[in-house]
């Protein structure tokens, strides 16, 4: 492509994958979520221009704007995210997407938005930083808050909550995934497993609201996440380049997944046996950590090989925003046989 | 009641919908404009899948009058429910063709009858019986050959296109038709006075839907995505899309597409596709009606101060709410030039025939890539969805304009002259700013699109100055675009005036007959057509010109005579409404009773 020499895979430093200043409160998950990003773009050695970032509307859209300066991003609409990125991706399909969004936007005004965008495969990293609050409206429920949670303001919340990763799995997401900003390390290698994935990643992040939503009983606390998490595996990303040595993992104990691009990813066993390319295994596990009160975290379930939307359209190798103007309109000869076809 | 009617006389067909009688009526306008005859022909349908009365009017007029008549000369009468007030929208002396089977509770007495046998004309026929309830549409299309002089080889050349030259399917139609055609001969002596005669020297005319043409007026502007979810009137731009894609827009060799369509969930979500693309870099538009554009209106506020750029094509009909789905209207006016909350100014676009549906489909992409910008063009179920004779379709005389776009390459150069960029920053005092486009791979092109408030280098600001300094600054970009759009036309009538009509949009057709009636009545008025918003200078000065001047328009309030007397408070008295809606088009019948009353009362 005529734009390379402006890049260089290897010249880059984590610096170059940062953001403006981060203006959410000290302490939010969020702010841990686009570190984890950040970390995880520079180690996977993809330059920054090459991805492009979409938000929607509320303190997890903001957060857009606090990770990868040096990529495009467009903070939209309430609950519109999804629909900006569908329409802008068409452009230049080699451009890896990030969609952030909260839970406020994506389960209560934007379902219908995340389910589409799910079914129709569009690749994109799709991030819910969910802590059950709307913040900068200053601490009303959102569609995720579990029944029963109070809120100085608000007193109880008299509804049963939206569980986004089930929403996923019900629309056809190919891969679905639920973290907890508290475990870090997690979140990292999910990220990179989700931006090889080449489809709608869709993670539900547990991230704290620390001003409003963070006390001890409340389902979307650090405390009660620290003392509720529960893995359904350890999971390692492997870039395509390097070798998977076994060695690292004891024999018997892993299973491994491998994405189109080559990468795979490893998942080793902990407790209990979990099958992550098991649609029905996974919908299982959301209704018996429901039951439970369980928060379950890990990659939940994956199809590498499901169709993505561009498979769908006959998309060129050159970007689409590159095409020459002189193939964008067909010739004189064509417009006089169509003025012919309505004589 | 012998008269003479030679190539100006209205034929309307009251069916029942989902009855099949698509082919028939598509066949009888195709061949009346295949002998050379100035032919429209508008469905007057249900929202409603089966059973509901519908009715196709053709009307076939010399000098290329194409407006809706309030009355018919002839009305082939094919449904019982609606037959009485069939027969009172016939003129007197006029004449009902009617399905022997349908009674008529009293005879009228102003007009002649022909009473079809159908089911005896069929049974002559050989067909598939499932095939008897369509082809039995084509029994009329036979009797009016006869009565009216359709040439019966045009008819088989319009059979021929319409089912692309299937013999299977042409062949029992026209079996129907030349039996039809036999019975008249033998049965119908008399001559009602009703004559097609084709011109001596004829030239190359289309019959087309304003929405085929827009489509193609787009795919011919170098569109490369569009986004739509189905609504009446507006469906047909993005099927017409779909149709034509494969052989004008497809490298077959490489088998690459260069425009994709998508069916979004909502309307919410198609014009968020077209917002992304547009900023993306692709020419993006979205095709709906008046509900639909309710539902896009905070996108579109988001894409006229982010600055993207993008068409909406609303075809309208009649609102508010759900409305009359399938009638039309010109009442979106008000709406799509205010659109969003906050303060805008969105370029409309007036298309008042097929031929510049065609048009401004390319034009469009055209300025909204150059201005940067959202632009709305307003057509309507009148247009969009019926069928007008025109000229073909001209070949676009410009080159594809994309605007300030910079690559790397014009990036790097800008930045190594020493000019300072920013995304919103006005580098080159016209107040369009350069854009870069995601996939521009320079470390410094990117930036943060979005909503709030921004400094010229799209970063986030409450700074009272930086809100007031960008949303003038959009102002006058949007001002700038004026000389660009499609200027208003202006027909000068026969003798000095100070009588003015001014219209826009498909409410031409009948305007046009109007004003040629006037004139030759001695009645001498000047006429302007609007083809654009904001307005340009010459409107202003039509109106200096003009102490009277008559807004015609198909809507309840003269949404565009508001418009004109917010713009021109100074000559805000000068402005006399003629609009109204009631889910029809206005006829010219109707527009020249209100202004010659009007004009008698010395206003």
């Amino acid at each position: 492509m005529a734009a390379t020499p402006f890049v260089s895979a290897t010249s880059f430093t984590r610096d170059d994958y940062k953001g403006r200043p981060s203006t959410l409160c000290r302490g939010c998950g969020h702010n841990s979520i686009s570190n984890m990003i950040i970390s995880a773009c520079y180690e996977l050695e993809i330059p920054p221009e090459k991805f492009v970032k979409f938000s929607g509307i509320g303190c997890s859209s903001k957060s857009a704007a606090y990770f990868l300066e040096r990529s495009f991003g467009f903070n939209g609409l309430h609950g519109r995210m999804p629909s900006l990125a569908e329409g802008a991706l068409f452009a230049d399909t080699s451009l890896k997407g990030f969609g952030i969004s909260g839970d406020g936007d994506t389960a209560n005004i934007g379902l219908s938005q995340f389910k589409h965008i799910a079914r129709r495969n569009v690749p994109l990293v799709y991030i819910v930083e969910n802590n059950g609050v709307y913040g900068l409206t200053k601490g009303q429920f959102s569609a995720t808050a579990e029944k029963g949670l109070k809120l100085k303001r608000q007193g109880e919340n008299p509804y049963l909550p939206v569980d986004i990763a089930m929403e996923a799995i019900a629309a056809n997401a190919s891969f679905v995934a639920r973290s907890f900003a508290g475990d870090p390390k997690q979140v990292k290698e999910l990220l990179k497993a989700a931006i090889s994935h080449e489809g709608t990643a869709v993670l539900d992040i547990i991230s704290p609201c620390v001003t409003f939503n963070n006390q001890d009983y409340s389902l979307h606390s650090y405390s009660w996440g620290k003392g509720h998490e529960s893995p359904l595996h350890e999971l390692s990303f492997i870039p395509p380049r390097d070798e998977i040595t076994i060695d690292d993992f004891e024999r018997g104990t892993t299973k491994e997944v491998t994405m189109h691009d080559g990468s795979v990813i490893v998942f080793k066993k902990l407790e209990r046996e979990y099958d992550p390319t098991n649609r029905t295994e996974a919908i299982r596990m959301l209704e018996e950590a429901i039951r439970r009160n369980w928060l379950i975290t890990g990659l939940l379930y994956v199809d590498p090989n499901t169709p993505n939307i561009y498979e769908m359209y006959s998309m060129g190798k050159e970007p689409l925003n590159r095409t020459p103007i002189e193939k964008l309109r067909p010739d004189r000869n064509s417009l006089r046989y169509i003025n012919h076809s309505f004589s | 009641m012998q008269q003479n009617k030679i190539n100006d006389f209205g034929i309307t067909i009251s069916t029942v919908n989902g009855s099949g009688s698509a082919t028939a009526n598509n066949t009888i306008h195709k061949a009346i404009s295949k002998m050379g005859i100035p032919v429209s022909a508008r469905n007057i349908f249900p929202s409603n899948i089966q059973g509901l009365p519908t009715w196709y009017s053709i009307r076939v007029n010399e000098k290329g009058y194409l407006g809706r008549l309030e009355k018919d000369d002839i009305l082939v009468c094919l449904n019982q429910a609606v037959v009485q007030d069939d027969i009172d929208r016939i003129v007197d002396g006029g004449l009902l063709i009617i399905d022997d089977k349908i009674k008529i509770d009293t005879k009228p007495t102003h007009l002649s009858i022909i009473q079809l046998p159908i089911d005896d004309i069929l049974s002559c026929c050989d067909m598939p019986g499932n095939l008897k309830t369509y082809l039995a549409n084509m029994v009329y299309v036979g009797v009016l050959a006869k009565v009216i002089g359709v040439n019966l080889d045009r008819i088989t050349e319009a059979l021929n296109q319409h089912f692309n030259n299937r013999t299977k399917a042409i062949e029992p139609n026209m079996e129907v038709v030349n039996a039809a055609f036999k019975w008249a001969n033998e049965n119908i002596g008399k001559d009602y006075g009703y004559a097609l005669v084709s011109p001596d020297s004829m030239k190359e005319r289309i019959v087309v839907d304003g929405n085929t043409a827009a489509a193609l007026g787009a795919l011919y502007g170098g569109l490369q995505h569009a986004a739509w979810y189905p609504i009446t009137p507006a469906t047909g731009i993005a099927e017409t899309l779909n149709e034509y894609i494969p052989s004008i827009r497809f490298d077959n060799e490489k088998h690459e597409t260069t425009c994709v369509v998508v069916q979004a969930e909502d309307e919410l979500a198609s014009i968020g596709m077209v917002v992304g693309a547009g900023w993306a870099g692709l020419r993006s538009m979205t095709a709906t009606s008046g509900p639909g554009l309710c539902l896009m209106a905070e996108f579109l506020g988001l894409a006229y101060f982010a600055e993207v750029p993008l068409v909406v094509w609303d075809v309208q009909r009649v609102g508010p709410s759900t409305g009359l789905p399938t009638r039309t209207s010109q009442g979106d006016l008000a709406f799509a030039y205010n659109l969003s909350h906050g303060d805008t100014d969105f370029i409309i676009l007036l298309p008042g025939s097929v031929k510049e549906c065609f048009e401004f489909g390319w034009k469009s992409l055209d300025i909204a890539e150059k201005y940067q910008t959202p632009v709305v063009i307003l057509s309507d179920l009148e247009l969009g969805m019926n069928f007008w004779v025109s000229d073909p379709f001209d070949y676009p005389d410009k080159e594809i304009e994309r605007g300030k776009v910079m690559w790397e390459k014009e990036l790097d150069e800008l930045i190594k002259k020493g000019v300072e960029w920013g995304r919103y920053l006005d580098v080159d005092k016209d107040n369009i700013p350069r854009r870069t486009v995601p996939g521009n791979l320079h470390p410094k092109a990117s930036y943060f699109a979005r909503g709030t408030g921004h400094d010229p280098f799209a970063h986030y600001s409450e700074d009272p100055d930086d809100w007031k300094e960008n949303l003038d600054r959009l102002k006058r970009k949007i001002k700038g675009a004026v000389d660009d759009l499609p200027d208003s036309i202006e027909k000068k009538g026969r003798g000095e005036t100070s009588i003015g009509i001014i219209s826009f949009g498909s409410s031409d057709m009948a305007v046009t007959e109007v004003f040629d009636e006037l004139n030759e009545r001695g009645m001498f008025c000047d006429y302007l057509r609007i083809r654009s918003l904001p307005l340009g200078a010459e409107v202003r000065s039509f109106i200096e010109k003009h102490s009277t001047n008559f807004v015609v328009e198909c809507n309840r309030d003269g949404q565009m005579k508001r418009i004109l007397s917010m713009e021109y408070p100074e000559f805000a008295h000068r402005h006399i409404p003629v609009s109204k809606i009631d889910g029809l088009s206005l006829s010219a019948e109707w527009i020249n009773t209100q202004i010659s009353e009007q004009i008698k009362e010395g206003k």
